[in-house]
Parts: structure tokens; sequence; C-alpha cells
């Protein structure tokens, strides 16, 4: 006799809600009349979004915390939740992003009609037009609906399942881009087969695993691997999910399709998803490897270590051969990962430890990314975005508002006080250092010298050097794009300045349960 | 109170920089009242002490002690000076960062707090990297870049040292930052030892001290002289502070430990400055080389760790900071005139600018330690305390005197003696706001020479505590 698991409803509502709000977006793309499909979309988007953090929250206040769902399928516990909602903030920014229309002449940063071939008369005649894809609203619902769920998974399969709800979409995405379309579509095919393939790797893991548990729950497996953790199904397993994961997340050596990725992806599409990616594999990242693997954290520690090692060494200094800015920012992503797998390498204690370092560093590392990114899609020429950096030169002295809130988030990646990511930066050192984990610190710390020269030549660029002939302009954004702009500096900063309050809510949230 | 201190010049600051109309009279009035502000809060000022990232055990904790008051009555003076001479060359740009640099300075000399002494460490450099990048010679960019990439590196390597004291106080019960926790912290051996080198590290690229030290000339060739003074005068004693304040203050066993090489470092600075600086034809890079020289007398002073050391160390501080900015700025009032900062471009400016010439010489000679003049106190108090470590190091360290003498000599001779010049255009000597900001720091410069009683009492009781526990380490 089969009985079907019991859902708490009352917390899984938010995600439900997401996925629901992108069947509607299908839905609306389907029936409802074309220039009425933009306005519908972006509002019932924003809405859902909106509606789904208040539940978040709500849940991260309620009493339900800290119990799972669905035969321990999902577990709602405080650092899911706060990653749950630091996917959703990001996304609404993400939204907003997505909507600008101003930039561009009136249109979106997507392409008019995916379908048509790049050069020839049909995209002209979508171009002329004026068509645009509203289907990224629901693709990037369906995207934040798999995140939701990445950050929450209790087991396996659910683990499986919401990696390529999210993956798919995201695809997608990347290959939507409306200037530049033969380089989108490059990145996307890339993005979609090494995708396609770490997915692969990290089925084979799972089943590898499964095959040693004898259960999909993470909890079950970790009880398995602390009575006999010598299992080769199991070190099989665990690296191979690592894979999986590592490619997600963008470490060395899975690395090779960020830069392309964030390049070819439309801004705003590189915007949300540098962040709202990162934010949910890591929150699942942690999870499995410390609930799941816990007790094998002899074998995996030096394994991530070597992995954090290399990913920010090389990270940093590829990100400094960069010539266009959307490629620097994929490297400096890359770095960035490095640094949060240093994280990774700490142990889960009660108070201040690895788990709540990673998601401060996440949170400081989303708005600084989403608000860098927003800035990239400003400054443009004649022919849409200028990403190359000698045409950057001198913005700061024509522009000095965008110049000094992209230095900004330069500053706050580069990890100096007084923003975000300096307490981001400090909270995961010191929790690889309260580990012992010295060597990668020091690593760590040398990486870090060489990632604040790429920074601080931006803002050099931008600053100190005379503006060239050619030199790019900002275009007026639209007060959604503005809005989250000023947003994502006033968070790095204050987040910089007063992260008590931030510190104790994931002090509180408390460590990842079975 | 404090917490006063730090913000009038942070306002002042971001008014400076929005204020439409007159922002340098607005930076000068807030310059002008963290003067007032400073000079109460050394009178009367209460400690502050409020939790501020509880998780972190971070506290808003500042105090003043004398030697903190010393820092901070050297910044709080110079800067509205450094702002009279700057007004011809600079924007309300420079003016606003002078203000923000001035708050997180007096913030790393007030911090009771390990942490927030961090954050102001590192603070400073992002006014002071804007400050050199923006206004100053062709190469300033590229000069910016590497002060940065210097004093950042120093910096990380500083975290470095920072999260190893949370790890330990973590280890020992509830995390704290307060420096008098954190002195009573029981360290390891090893541990201790690793943080003070990593505290070293990022005090001695910040002082200079040799092999360190190459980003100074460069500097201070590139950037203003204005903006020199703060670096050199302010910025860089958080550097020497930092060393008495936290290597001797809270890893004593470990300074101790690493003295030997430290001295030798120091010695090296000493010599290897002043033959450089001796060598120099750009007058700003000399006096840039001539601060790495004296840095290096300071750390000599603080690591042979006697009594009279380290008192002559914090005099030296002081007495440097004002003989410096003399220096620096007398050198930027002849560098406007002329043009140029090339040496050998200039001749026999003696008969033209008698009073230019004048204070060259005076400041020049207090730097080179004439008896009269306050450097000469600090200077010797150093040097006997070199003597006292050891024989050869004191012989050595003499050197510097000698030294001295021959590049401020030297450089007044091939300046202002000799056939003048028939140029174009005749030099003018020193107007009245020259001659305004000069007679402040020389009146300094004769009163502190004459009477240093108050500067050795303020920094005794601060250096007494400090030489007992080394002592009682070694």
């Amino acid at each position: 006799m089969f009985e079907s698991p019991g859902i708490s409803y009352a917390t899984l509502w938010p995600v439900l809600l997401v996925l629901g709000v992108a069947c509607a977006g299908v839905v609306v793309e389907a029936f409802a009349p074309r220039a009425a499909r933009f306005n519908a979309q972006v509002s019932l988007a924003l809405a859902g979004l909106v509606a789904a953090l208040a539940g978040t929250v709500a849940v991260g206040a309620g009493t339900a915390l800290g119990a799972s769902t669905g035969e321990g399928a999902l577990v709602i516990d405080g650092p899911g939740v706060f990653s749950q909602g630091l996917v959703l903030l990001v996304s609404l920014g993400g939204v907003a992003l997505f909507a600008e229309r101003r930039l561009d002449n009136g249109v979106s940063a997507f392409a008019g009609q995916a379908a048509a071939l790049p050069g020839t008369s049909a995209e002209r005649t979508a171009s002329q037009r004026g068509l645009e894809h509203t289907e990224v609203y629901p693709l990037m619902m369906f995207a934040v609906g798999g995140m939701m769920l990445f950050c929450i998974s209790g087991d396996l399969l659910m683990l499986f399942v919401a990696l390529e709800v999210l993956s798919l979409p995201l695809y997608l995405l990347t290959g939507l881009a409306r200037r530049r379309r033969l380089l989108s579509q490059e990145a996307a095919l890339k993005y979609f087969l090494l995708g396609a393939f770490s997915s692969g790797i990290f089925l084979y893991g799972l089943a590898l695993v499964y095959g040693f548990a004898g259960s999909m729950s993470l909890a079950e497996i970790g009880e398995a691997a602390a009575e006999d953790g010598s299992s080769p199904l199991l070190l099989l397993g665990i690296g191979l999910m690592a894979v999986g994961l590592l490619f997600k997340t963008g470490a060395v050596p899975f690395h090779s399709w960020t830069p392309d990725v964030y390049q070819g992806a439309p801004t705003p599409v590189t915007a949300w998803m540098s962040a709202a990616t990162k934010i949910a594999a890591f929150a699942a990242m942690l999870r499995l490897f410390y609930v799941a693997f816990g007790a094998e954290g002899e074998i995996w520690r030096p394994a991530i270590g070597v992995v954090a090692v290399l990913t920010m060494l090389l990270g940093a200094s590829f990100a400094i051969v960069q010539t266009d800015v959307k490629r620097m920012l994929g490297y400096s992503a890359v770095a960035h990962t490095g640094f949060l797998l240093t994280g990774l390498l700490g142990v889960q204690t009660d108070a201040f430890g690895s788990t709540q370092a990673v998601l401060f560093y996440l949170t400081a590392y989303g708005f600084a990314t989403l608000g860098a990114f927003a800035i990239v899609s400003l400054v443009r020429g004649p022919n849409g975005e200028v990403g190359s950096l000698d045409r950057w030169a001198g913005l700061g002295r024509t522009n000095p508002w965008v110049g000094a809130t992209f230095a900004v988030f330069l500053l706050s990646m580069a990890g100096l006080p007084l923003t975000a990511g300096f307490i981001g930066k400090w909270g995961v050192f010191a929790a690889a250092l309260g580990a012992g984990q010295w060597p990668v610190v020091a690593v760590a710390i040398g990486s870090s010298i060489i990632a604040i020269f790429f920074y601080v030549r931006v803002i050099m660029l931008m600053f100190f050097t005379d503006a060239r002939e050619d030199v790019a302009t900002v275009s007026t954004p639209s007060y959604a794009t503005s809005v989250v702009i000023a947003l994502s500096a006033v968070a790095t900063v204050l987040l910089g300045v007063i992260p008590g309050p931030v510190l104790s809510l994931l002090v509180d949230a408390g460590g990842f349960i079975g | 109170m404090l917490t006063t201190l730090v913000l009038i010049p942070f306002v002042g600051a971001l008014v400076t920089a929005v204020m439409p109309a007159r922002p340098k009279l607005w930076a000068f009035g807030f310059a002008i009242a963290t003067l007032i502000a400073g000079l109460v809060t050394m009178f009367t000022a209460p400690d502050t002490d409020v939790v501020w990232m509880e998780p972190l055990g971070v506290h808003w904790a500042l105090e003043m002690d004398g030697f903190g008051k010393l820092m901070v009555l050297l910044t709080v003076v110079l800067v509205p000076l450094v702002m009279v001479a700057a007004v011809k060359d600079h924007d309300k740009r420079w003016y606003a960062w002078a203000l923000a640099l001035e708050a997180f300075a007096l913030l790393t000399f007030l911090a009771a707090d390990l942490f927030v002494f961090y954050i102001a460490f590192e603070a400073t450099l992002i006014p002071a990297y804007f400050m050199i990048g923006q206004h100053g010679g062709p190469n300033r960019a590229k000069a910016a870049l590497k002060f940065l990439m210097f004093q950042l590196g120093g910096g990380l390597v500083l975290l470095g040292a920072l999260i190893g004291f949370f790890v330990v106080s973590s280890e020992a019960g509830a995390p704290s930052y307060l420096i008098s926790d954190l002195a009573r912290l029981d360290i390891g051996t090893t541990a201790e030892r690793w943080i003070f080198v990593a505290m070293f590290i990022a005090f001695a690229v910040k002082a200079p001290l040799f092999p360190v030290h190459t980003w100074l000339a460069d500097t201070t060739e590139q950037a203003t002289t204005p903006t020199s003074v703060l670096l050199v005068c302010v910025l860089d004693k958080i550097g020497t502070f930092g060393m008495i304040r936290l290597c001797l203050g809270l890893v004593p066993e470990a300074s101790a430990w690493a003295t030997p090489v430290v001295i030798v470092l120091a010695l090296i600075s000493i010599v290897y400055g002043a033959v450089l600086a001796i060598g120099q034809d750009d007058l700003l890079r000399l006096i840039g080389l001539t601060s790495l020289s004296h840095f290096g007398l300071i750390t000599l002073g603080i690591f042979a760790a006697t009594r009279e050391g380290l008192v002559g160390a914090i005099l030296y501080m002081v007495n440097h900071g004002v003989a410096t900015a003399a220096m620096f700025l007398i050198a930027g009032f002849l560098i406007a005139r002329k043009g140029t900062a090339s040496i050998s471009s200039m001749q026999g400016l003696e008969k033209a600018t008698p009073v230019l010439a004048g204070t060259f010489l005076i400041a020049g000679l207090a730097t080179a330690g004439l008896p009269g003049l306050s450097q000469f106190v600090s200077e010797i108090m150093v040097l006997i305390s070199a003597f006292d470590y050891h024989w050869l190091v004191g012989v050595i360290a003499v050197t510097a005197i000698v030294l001295a003498a021959i590049y401020v000599l030297w450089a007044y001779q091939r300046i202002f003696t000799g056939p003048a010049q028939l140029s174009r255009r005749p030099v003018r000597d020193l107007d009245r706001r020259e001659v305004g900001v000069l007679v402040p720091l020389l009146v300094a410069l004769f009163f502190f020479g004459f009477v240093p009683g108050p500067l050795i009492s303020a920094a005794q009781p601060v250096v007494a505590p400090l030489v007992d526990v080394i002592q009682a380490g070694e």
C-alpha cells in the first residue's frame, strides 16, 4: 500500500507560488494579446516575487522553522530560508533590470525573435515590428522556483530536480541577447553542453551515493557515512556530485563557461544570474557537504581546499588580463567562488561559523554583482553596450555618480572596510582559519591582493585617465534600474557599516538540520 | 565626545563634496572645528565603548591616552595648515578627501578596538588614493596604483592577524576585539609569532621601512606637496603607531623575538634612505627618502625597547611630522615658483628669496637634528637606546646624523647658493599666506626644541607599562 507523503503547504507556498506564477506566465504568453503581454508579465512576476518574499519572511519568523516535510525531501531550516529570501531579493532586482526598455530605444535587452537567425531578413522584420520576448519572465520564474527548491532540498532526488529546474531556463536566457546575437548563442550552447555534462556527472555521483547509503535522504546518508566512511562508492559519489556543484558555482577547473556566458548573456540576465545562481548553488552545496558528507570532512576538505586555492589564484590572475568589463567581472566571479569555497572549509559551529560566513558573503556579493552589472548595462555607445575597458576611460569624470557607484561595488568586491565585501571576506577567512586551514587562508590573502589590482585599475581608468574621443556614454535608465542600482549601493555600504542585524539574523538562523 | 571628534571631519568631507558654493571655505571651517574639538577632547573626553557587531565581538570603543593625544594634536594642527597651503592648485574634491583622511586617521589613533583600528587603517587608503591620483605630476595615476597596491597588500596581511586574534579569542571564550581584552589573551608562542609577523609587515609597509618602501619616493614625487604632508606626516605615523600600540602592546614576546631582524631592517633603512636622498635630483623624492631614513630611526627607537628609546620614538614621530611637513611645504612653494622639482635646474635663489631660503634651512636643519630644534632631543634619545642595545647598532645609527647634514646642506647649497640665474621672470619670495602656513610649524620646531618637557611627560605614562611588559617577557 502506498501512502502519499504529507506536504506542509504552510511552509512551501512561497516556492509553489513562484512556480505557479511561472505557469501563469506561460498562459499569459499563450492567450494575452501581444501589446498587453509586457505589462502583464512584469506585474505578475513582481507581485509573485513580493508575495513569495513576504511568505519566506513569515516562514522564517514562524514556528515551522526547523522542520522537514515531504518525507524529508524538503527541509525548512534557518540557512535554507535565509538563502531563499536572498534569492528572491536578488530576483526582484533581476525583474526590474529585465524590464528596462528605456536604454535601448524602447526595446528590452532581449532578442525580438530568438528563432530568427542572426543577420537574416526574419530578424530584421522582427526588430522592425518591435517584437520582444516576454517569455523571459516565466523562464526566470521557473529558474527562481528551482533555486528556492535547491536551497531547501533535503534529499538527493529533490536536489537533482531542483538543479535541472534552475539550470534549463538559464541556458535559454543566456542565448536571448538582442545585440551581438552570435556571441550570445555561442555562450548559450557552451553553457548548455557543459551544463548537461555536469548534470550527468552529478546524477552519476548521486546514484553511487544512493548505492552506498540505500537512501536518498541527506540526513540518512550522513548517518551511514558516519558508520562506514571508507566505502569507495561513497567517496566516488562525493567526488562526482562535487563536480556537478562546482560547475554550477564556476570553480576551477570547471569554470571555463563563466567568462563566456557572463559576456554573451544579455546584461540583465548576467546581473541576476551571477548573484542568484551562486546563492542557490552554495546553499545547496553547504547543506550537501555538512549534512550528508559532514562525517567525511577529512576526505573532502583537502580536495575542496585545493579547488579553492586554484579557483582564487586562477580567477584573480585571469581577470587582470581581461579587456572586456563583463569578462573581467566573470573572472572576478570565479575568484569569489574560490573565497566562498574557503568559507566552506570551515566547521559548522553554533555561533558565527562557516555557514553564517558563506551566507553573509553571498549577501554581500549578490548585491555588489547585481549593481555592478546593472551599471554595465548603462554604459553604451552607438552599437549598444560598451564592454571594452579602454572606452570606459574617463567615465568617472564625465559621470561622477555612475563612476562613484561602480567604484563602491568594485571596492566591496575587493573587500575594503566599510563595505559589505569586507565583512564577508573577514567571515570566510575567519571560518577557514578557525578550522586550521591556514595555508588556504594565506593563498586567499595573496589572491585578494592580486584581485585588488584589477578592481582598482578600473577605478583608476574611470577617474584618473583622460577621456578618449570615442568614450562610452551613460544612458539614463528607467526608474526601475536606478532603484536597483541605488538600493544595491546602499545595501553594500550599510552591510559594511552596520552588519550587526544581518549577522545576528544569521547566528539566530543556526545551522543546517538533517 | 571622542566620536564627535571623528565625525566632524567626516561630515565635513560629505558637506564639502556636495556644497556648491565656497567648498574650500567650508572644508577649512570643518578642519578648524576639528582642531578645536581635538584640543577640547584632550582635556575632557570620557572613553567610548558601545557594542557594534555583536557576533564578531566588535565594539565601537575609543579612548585617548598620552600617545593618542600627541598624534591627534599633530593631525588636527597639520590639516588646516595644509589646506591653506593647498588652496591654489586643488579643487574641492581634494578638500573633501583630505577631511575624510583626517577622520579616518583620527579614528586609528583613538581606536581601543582592533577591528575599529583596522577599518580606519584601511579606510584611510581610499582618500589617499584619490588625493594622489587626482592631483599631481604626470605619472600620478601609476604612483597612486603603486601606493594602493603596497598599502592594501600590507592591510590584507594585517587582516590575517586580525582573524588570528578572533580565532584565539573565540577559543578563549566570547570573542572580543577590545585591545585591552586581547592584551590579556594567552596566545601560543607560534601563533603569537605569526601574528607579529603579519602585523609588522603591514606596519612596515605603512611606515615605510626597507624593503617595502619603494612606493614612498614615487608617491612623494608625483603627489602634490600638501598630499605628501598628509601622507608622510600623518598617515605613515599610523605604521609606527601600530608598532608601539599593537606589536609591543599585544605580542610583546614575539616582538622581543623578532627584534634583531627588525633592528637590521631599521639600520638599512636609516643608511640606505639617507644615501639615496643624497643622490637625488628631484627635491620631492629627496624629502621622501629622508623620511625613509627617519622612519628607520623611529623603528629603531621602538624596538630597542628601552624607556628612552620608546619615548624618543614617540617624540620623533611628532617632531618628524612637524619638520617634514615644513620641508614639503617649502619645497612645494619653491617648485610652484620654478615650475620644476629638479634641483640641478635651480641655483642662487638666496638673493631673490631670502625668507624661503631661511625657512628651508631651519626646517632642513631640524630634520638633520640640530640642537635647539625639536628633532634633536628625540634623536639623542633614540641613539642612546641604540647604543644601549648594542654598540655597533649605535655606531651605524649615528651615521644618520652625518648623512642628514650632507643631504640637507648640499641641497641647500645647490638650490640657494652660487651665482643667481638670469631668468626671464623674477622669482618672488614667500607671500603672506605662505609665511602664515610655515610660522606655526617653525615656532613648534623651536618651542619643542627648547621645551621638550610636555611631549616627554605625555609619552612617559604610555611607555612605562610597555617597557615593563617587554622586560618581563625577556
